[in-house]
């Protein structure tokens, strides 16, 4: 008896131990993410679990997207292959507790950069890599041919999203009745549109062109001119890590840097002997910008050689290349008359 | 041999007394047990402090500003809080549950009845049901009906209409609502009235059947006294009762009461789910009161009917009623998979929007938690309540 009590009362201590311990080195932890990607030998990157052009396995089950090449260029940085990351699919309503958590190391899931989100969350935004604000969709046969005609209707929203609080806000201040149902995922508030419970199916622009293509007849429905709100979408890392903000923020940069410079995926090799010192610079044949980020010198040109430049991704995943064709609109770069500004590698 | 018998066992010095050990035993352990709560209490706040994540519940009074479309209470994306969003969440999820409750039941006993009919195509009916619904998964039943429920029905221009002044579109269905004037408060008052009467004269039919044998007639008063009361004092007040019919007024209906189809798919998909699973504690219920018990009681000369009322559902209600319960906390419970539906219940607004909005994760989860804790142990006390008139009486 006596001997099963020791023995009882030493597991319990011990475990108590462990979980000190633990509880300890999870605290230690929180500074270092490169380090523990190192040794993980994996990025996790919480990713949108189908949004075509942003985030989606196609059908070979190989995750493609804009906000799956940003986390494809910082694999590429750190590990020399785009294909160390591991695609965690988050609804609106998770994502964000998935990052603070540390479930993530990164959310690139089209999600939309507000104070509060970084002030009360715990966040922060590394750059915007797309443009957006918020549409609505509806059928061609409704007759409405801007949103201020949604007077009383009902719209059918994914929950958890600045798009929620828009709506009711674009509602409120125009004095016009509305009826929200909101769904814990984009594809199910579609489908419900598509059945016919909602007049209306809002979300950022970019997410319109991508869902209209999963309508039975997208050619029934027509986006509505208005544009309701400013939705900077870009990825985000938890506070509190520079070195790993620095990293995620610097690769959305180098993408930027490589399309301004001319930097292609196909001239890659050849621009490395451009006399150019922005070019060397950038590529890795002048200085060692990659060690402060605690990368190597050419992290920028690995970038371009598995992912390609920013104009690159755009026009594969949302631009002419895709199935969504979007323009490049605000995110051109800023010398072409967009917002896509970075600054400079030196 | 008598010195023997009255030498004392040697005294246990304080410090090794066997009560005095087990109660220090007992101390250090709730102690370490405190001590790791506190220490993961602790850490949890630590670190969610070192990440800038809040940590305190002053979210609660913050205005929302998101919408909802099914309120049983005042609120709006302007002027309400997370809090009263909670309440709203609350409500809904206590609504659907409440039905789902009723229905199930009412359900789940015609179905275990049916199990057991001699009608052999009734009785296979009943199996197949009972079979199909509990061997797939309640998610794909709820998602089935959402569309079962959506799409054979027509957008608001083309409405069904209902008799009485009703609609039926892929908006829900609207029904013309009832609006009280003044007076109307008096027959409420008699329809309170009708029962409290009804169930003093219950008593004291049951109380002269006890003492005398014969009992008084109570159906037909009590049908007086419940519905013809009110309906008499209604009258005379004048009937003050005005119907608002629901108009198609731009892209849907205004006016009347709404049913949403979200709430619709819902309750379906609960109910006859769970009404599966009733059937089966009915059908376990009836089979266990043994054969003999319905031969005696015809043997004394009770009817069929009587024999059910007065032998045998009170002995199958013993077995009944316990796992009754349990099917009562699945139903409640269950219809957090409304978010997938997007029927704002608790989850879906609560632990989905306020969660995401305010980033309070922990607080948020804890009180969904508590919420479905408080409202299983209140349907847990309450069932051990209705248990108690069935239980075997021991004396």
């Amino acid at each position: 008896m006596k001997i099963t009590r020791t023995a009882l009362l030493a597991s319990v201590a011990a475990a108590i131990l462990t979980a000190a311990t633990s509880a300890a080195s999870a605290q230690a932890q929180v500074a270092r993410t490169l380090e523990q990607v190192k040794s993980r030998g994996f990025i996790s990157c919480g990713s949108n679990p189908g949004l075509a052009g942003f985030g989606m396995p196609d059908d070979k089950g190989t995750w493609a997207g804009l906000d799956v090449d940003l986390c494809r260029a910082v694999s590429a940085a750190i590990f020399n292959d785009p294909n160390k990351v591991k695609f965690i699919p988050l609804t609106a309503k998770d994502r964000f507790t998935a990052l603070q958590t540390g479930e993530i190391d990164v959310l690139a899931r089209n999600g939309t950069w507000t104070q509060s989100r970084e002030a009360e969350l715990g966040l922060l935004w590394t750059g915007i890599n797309y443009y957006d604000g918020q549409g609505f969709m509806v059928r061609k046969k409704l007759n409405v041919s801007s949103a201020l005609e949604l007077s009383g209707a009902s719209i059918c929203v994914q929950q958890g999203t600045t798009t929620e609080l828009n709506l009711a806000d674009y509602f409120r201040s125009n004095n016009m009745k509305y009826e929200v149902v909101a769904f814990a995922t984009s594809n199910e508030a579609v489908k419900a549109y598509d059945s016919g419970r909602c007049d209306a199916y809002t979300t950022d622009a970019s997410g319109l062109y991508a869902e209209r293509l999963k309508l039975v007849n997208a050619d029934e429905h027509v986006v509505l001119p208005e544009v309701i709100s400013k939705e900077p979408l870009g990825p985000s890392v938890r506070q509190g890590d520079d070195q790993w903000f620095n990293i995620v923020k610097w690769a959305h940069y180098a993408m930027l840097n490589a399309e301004e410079l001319g930097v292609t995926k196909a001239n890659l090799d050849e621009k490395l002997k451009s006399p150019n010192p922005e070019v060397r610079r950038l590529l890795g044949a002048e200085g060692d910008f990659g060690k402060a980020l605690g990368l190597t010198p050419d992290w920028a040109y690995r970038i371009v050689q598995h992912v390609g430049n920013y104009g690159e991704s755009f026009n594969r995943n949302v631009g002419e290349g895709s199935r969504l064709k979007i323009k490049r609109g605000l995110n051109n770069l800023w010398n072409k008359g967009g917002l896509q500004f970075a600054p400079p590698v030196r | 041999m008598s010195d023997a018998s009255q030498v004392q066992p040697p005294r246990t010095p304080f410090l090794r007394a066997e009560t005095l050990r087990a109660a220090a035993w007992q101390a250090l352990m709730l102690a370490l047990i405190g001590w790791l709560a506190w220490s993961a209490f602790d850490n949890a706040v630590e670190n969610m402090r070192a990440r800038g994540v809040p940590t305190d519940f002053s979210f609660w009074n913050r205005p929302s500003g998101f919408d909802i479309n099914q309120t049983l209470v005042q609120y709006s994306s302007s002027g309400s809080t997370y809090g009263r969003a909670f309440v709203v969440g609350l409500l809904n999820t206590l609504l659907v549950a409440a039905f789902g409750v009723l229905f199930a039941t009412v359900l789940g006993f015609a179905i275990g009845v049916a199990r057991l009919s001699g009608n052999w195509i009734v009785a296979r009916l009943a199996t197949i049901y009972v079979e199909v619904i509990r061997n797939t998964p309640l998610l794909l039943q709820l998602l089935f009906w959402y569309n079962a429920v959506l799409k054979p029905l027509p957008g608001p221009r083309q409405s069904l209409a209902l008799p009485a002044g009703a609609w039926v579109n892929n908006r829900g269905l609207f029904l013309p609502e009832p609006m009280f004037g003044p007076g109307a408060e008096w027959a409420l008052a008699a329809l309170g009235a009708g029962i409290a009467g009804t169930i003093a004269l219950r008593l004291w039919s049951a109380r002269r059947r006890a003492a005398t044998g014969v009992g008084a007639p109570v159906l037909w008063p009590s049908l007086a006294l419940v519905i013809g009361l009110p309906l008499l004092v209604f009258a005379l007040a004048g009937a003050p009762l005005t119907w608002s019919f629901p108009e198609l007024r731009g892209f849907n209906f205004q006016g009347g009461v709404r049913v949403f189809p979200e709430f619709v798919a819902l309750l379906l998909g609960l109910s006859l789910y769970t009404a599966a699973f009733i059937a089966e504690i009915v059908r376990a219920g009836i089979v266990s009161v043994s054969r003999g018990q319905t031969e005696a009681a015809s043997a004394l000369g009770l009817t069929r009917g009587l024999s059910l009322r007065l032998v045998v559902v009170p002995q199958a209600m013993r077995v009944i009623v316990p796992p009754l319960t349990n099917q009562y906390l699945n139903l409640t419970k269950n219809s957090s998979l409304a978010v997938f539906i997007g029927y704002p219940d608790l989850v879906q607004v609560f632990a989905g929007t306020v969660l995401n909005q305010t980033g309070a994760a922990v607080q948020v989860i804890s009180i969904t938690m508590a919420v479905y804790l408080a409202l299983s142990l209140l349907t847990s006390a309450a069932m051990n309540l209705f248990n108690r008139r069935f239980a075997l009486q021991e004396r």
